[in-house]
């Protein structure tokens, strides 16, 4: 689609200068964005750039707070999906947004269906959804539970209901992040079909290489800003991925990485071998070593959370093995690593971390008595040493043992958070993001405490966004792209430029190691 | 309804929980039949559809509310609020159809009240609906501290009516006015919009929401739906008590939830049948039965029963879920 490229032919879809607040949050300010009839216009950033939130305002979920829709040339100000749907405008989401409690033809149907005599027709119903079906490839039973099915047959029963409504506008949030290559193919059939029926097609996805399979344009989008719109053929992957990160590449310095790389002579610590899990992260080969950090770098949602909650044990593996300490693990659990001496610093410290109505000393216990059993107390004595050794380690502010974790700043809720887990002296500390949403000076001393630990013959493993922060504070890195290890690098080759050309790298070069 | 579901494979497992509850219904009918010789009869099954016909149509009205997910705590003392108007109104000499509009009318619009509530507010339906029964318990004695009891002599009659079918089985009209409403609502549940997003809201709130669905239609409209129903069991419970007291049906919409959950609908919502509600309620007078034949024992072994009923059908929904994900 080649002569598709050049801006031609009215924008079915224009919006302009779109913002959306939440409460106290600017999801979106000031975008703008344009579709054209028969084009596949990929929309590129990172989770929280705010590609969904710009859907949603299209499609009527939350309607913007400022700027002007018009479709088809006719401003619109939809406040309910089932107008957008009515305008045209189907819409596929990124879970699987249908109901498992209903059947598959009143999934596609259901607001469209088939009546007779004022009541709903079932038979004509089930006919109906049958052929739709037909267009997307499906030939399943269309009386049976949707929830009785696959996840990829759900996502293709999604788009059937995307299909039902003659839709000018079709948008895809994310439509092959379940399917596997084959379904991935009959997918993109299906979506050059209705290209070339003169359908504008959005389509979000994370996969870089689809992107440029698939797509005649590209928007990008950062931190709820628009970057640009480009097309695929002046821009390459790298350069992609550096606007959606926000770097310019000339100016990406190399950074002084921690001096001596240890060289990992003895057993590793920890090591997975072909370890799993089916829809989060394929198969991953992962060693760790005492006294060394590991990095994981990989864009959002290319399954960083994902592999470290299935090597702490919060996720069960589905496939492969966990060697620790010489030892095999079999999956049982989050305990089971903890009693061996593994801590996770979860990403999500409002969720899953911290407690916000006790003190800092209080928090800092909880871990500690976990591991030692409810039924023996831990002295005040020996409680109040531990909460003051550990605020001066890691310069809690304030200082006080009996302030309240909610009274407290982001970065120091974060050392609280990192002491909770230093306490119980775990052998493998997995830090997830544990500088997000920081500011720069905790986030230097969180960094320094993390090569301290590894100093003093802890094993690290250190997840972040921050490309510069994985290169810092790591003695390898390990790179993941949709979901598969693509890279594993040491020495010099740690480096965020090498970073990026890993992640922004065609997949047959890298995943054809490792994905199998 | 069974067009919908009678074609798939799956038959039995959809199904699974409204053909436990038919089976407790035909074990603790058949144990009375083996203990008890007069047990057996077909008076017996009419008579607990004729002990028993305002609890089907509160159940009906419950399981809507249940399937989206929500519940209302409401229905007895809307019920005793019916009674009440009922009796007021028709011993102030009213035309009994205007006393039944009026009562029915009520009825709803405390419902729409409820449901508005619960809708725009994003209050929580327990909380919502708690309030509901304490203001409707007190509105009774508003109207009177005292019970009062039904002088209209058409209404007495209609009560007193009785169907004589084959085998000199006799019915009264309070049967035929829950059957109805059952089968409006299976009408309803199965082949209209309405329904089919009541059940969808039920499985997932947003996701029909982002289907385009008319959630919030549905949500209030379950209110509606159950208010009505609250109120036309209330009138045909005064139809069987020929009384209106504000302590009529204390505790009952526990009874009612407890028949829709033994019925197989899960409180979560989304999943089950009226036919199952309609079988709870059946078991539950079944048993019921039993102790009232049995004699010697107290009615608090019906609360025992239940309460193990209930019990074991909550446990065995949480197995089929579990299986199933």
């Amino acid at each position: 689609m080649t002569d598709s490229s050049a801006p031609t032919g009215t924008p079915v879809v224009e919006m302009r200068d779109i913002s959306v607040e939440f409460p106290g949050v600017k999801a979106l300010s000031g975008v703008d964005f344009r579709l054209l009839p028969g084009e596949v216009h990929a929309l590129m950033g990172e989770n929280g750039a705010g590609k969904s939130t710009l859907i949603k305002a299209l499609t009527g979920v939350h309607p913007p707070t400022t700027g002007v829709i018009h479709l088809h040339g006719e401003p619109i100000a939809f406040d309910a999906p089932g107008q957008a749907q009515d305008a045209g405008i189907s819409t596929v989401y990124q879970e699987v947004n249908l109901l498992p409690n209903l059947s598959v033809a009143e999934n596609i149907l259901l607001g469209r269906e088939p009546r007779r005599l004022g009541h709903i027709d079932g038979r004509a119903m089930r006919a109906r959804a049958k052929e739709l079906l037909t267009r997307v490839g499906l030939s399943i039973d269309p009386g049976s539970l949707l929830g009785s099915h696959p996840i990829a047959v759900q996502q293709l029963v999604a788009i059937a209901r995307a299909l039902v409504v003659d839709a000018r506008v079709l948008v895809l949030d994310e439509p092959t992040s379940s399917l596997d290559a084959d379904e991935v193919a009959e997918l993109f059939r299906i979506v050059r079909v209705l290209r070339d029926d003169g359908v504008a097609i959005l389509f979000v996805s994370h996969f870089l290489d689809q992107v440029y399979e698939i797509a005649d344009r590209m928007t990008v989008l950062r931190n709820g800003s628009l970057v640009g719109e480009y097309l695929p053929s002046e821009m390459n992957h790298i350069e992609l991925v550096a606007a959606m990160l926000g770097r310019e590449l000339g100016v990406l310095e190399e950074v002084q990485r921690r001096s001596e790389a240890r060289a990992p002579g003895t057993a590793p610590l920890l090591t997975a071998v072909a370890l799993g899990r089916t829809g989060a992260i394929a198969p991953v080969d992962l060693e760790i070593h005492a006294g060394e950090v590991v990095g994981l770098a990989g864009l959002l949602g290319s399954g960083r959370t994902e592999l470290a909650r299935m090597l702490f044990g919060a996720d069960r593996a589905h496939t492969g093995t966990l060697t620790f300490d010489g030892r095999e693990h079999r999956p049982r659990g989050p305990r089971a690593m903890i009693a061996q001496g593994v801590a996770f610093c979860s990403e999500d410290r409002k969720a899953e971390g911290v407690v916000a109505d006790l003190s800092i000393r209080d928090n800092l216990v909880l871990a500690l008595q976990a591991a030692r059993g409810w039924a023996r107390p831990i002295p005040r004595r020996t409680s109040d040493a531990l909460v003051r050794e550990y605020i001066e380690k890691l310069d809690i502010r304030p200082a006080d043992p009996d302030a309240i974790m909610s009274t407290l700043s982001g970065g120091n809720q974060q050392k609280v958070l990192l002491a909770r887990w230093l306490v119980t002296k775990p052998r493998l500390l997995i830090l997830d993001e544990p500088t997000r949403g920081i500011d720069i000076g905790a986030k230097a001393h969180i960094q320094k405490v993390v090569a301290d630990l590894a100093g003093e013959g802890m094993a690290v493993l250190f997840i972040s966004a921050e490309l510069e922060e994985v290169v810092r504070v790591s003695d390898r890195v390990v790179v993941l792209r949709d979901r598969h290890k693509v890279a594993e690098l040491t020495g010099q080759d740690v480096s965020v430029d090498k970073i990026m050309s890993v992640i922004a790298a065609p997949s047959d070069n890298h995943t054809a190691a490792v994905a199998s | 309804m069974s067009t919908l579901a009678l074609s798939s494979a799956r038959f039995p497992q959809r199904f699974l929980p409204v053909i436990a509850t038919f089976a407790v219904f035909v074990v603790t009918f058949g144990a009375g039949s083996v203990r008890y010789e007069n047990f057996a009869s077909g008076q017996v099954v009419a008579n607990l559809f004729v002990d028993n016909a305002f609890l089907i149509v509160l159940a009906v009205g419950m399981t809507f509310v249940i399937l989206t997910g929500g519940i209302d705590l409401s229905v007895g003392a809307v019920a005793a609020l019916s009674t009440m108007i009922a009796a007021a109104t028709l011993n102030a000499g009213w035309p009994p159809l205007l006393s039944i509009i009026t009562v029915l009318g009520s009825g709803a619009t405390l419902g729409l009240l409820m449901g508005l509530v619960i809708h725009h507010f994003e209050v929580q339906p327990f909380i919502v609906t708690l309030a509901g029964m304490f203001l409707a318990r007190g509105l009774c004695f508003l109207i009177s501290v005292e019970s009062v009891s039904i002088t209209e002599p058409a209404f007495r009659e209609f009560a007193s009516g009785a169907i004589t079918l084959p085998g000199d089985i006799t019915l009264t009209y309070s049967v035929v006015i829950a059957l109805a409403v059952v089968l409006a609502a299976l009408y309803v549940l199965h082949l209209t919009r309405f329904g089919r997003t009541v059940y969808a809201v039920g499985g997932s709130e947003s996701s029909a929401r982002l289907m385009g669905l008319a959630t919030s239609r549905a949500k209030v409209g379950v209110y509606v739906v159950s208010g009505f129903c609250s109120a036309l069991g209330g009138l045909i419970f005064s139809l069987y008590m020929l009384s209106g007291y504000g302590l009529h049906a204390v505790g009952m919409e526990l009874d009612v939830i407890a028949a829709v959950v033994i019925g197989g609908t899960l409180l979560a919502g989304g999943t089950g049948y009226l036919v199952g509600s309609v079988v709870g309620v059946l078991v539950l007078g079944t048993v019921q039965s039993l102790i009232s034949f049995e004699g010697t024992l107290s009615s608090w072994w019906t609360k025992i029963v239940i309460g193990a009923l209930l019990l074991a059908f909550i446990v065995l929904q949480r197995l089929i879920v579990r299986r199933q994900a």
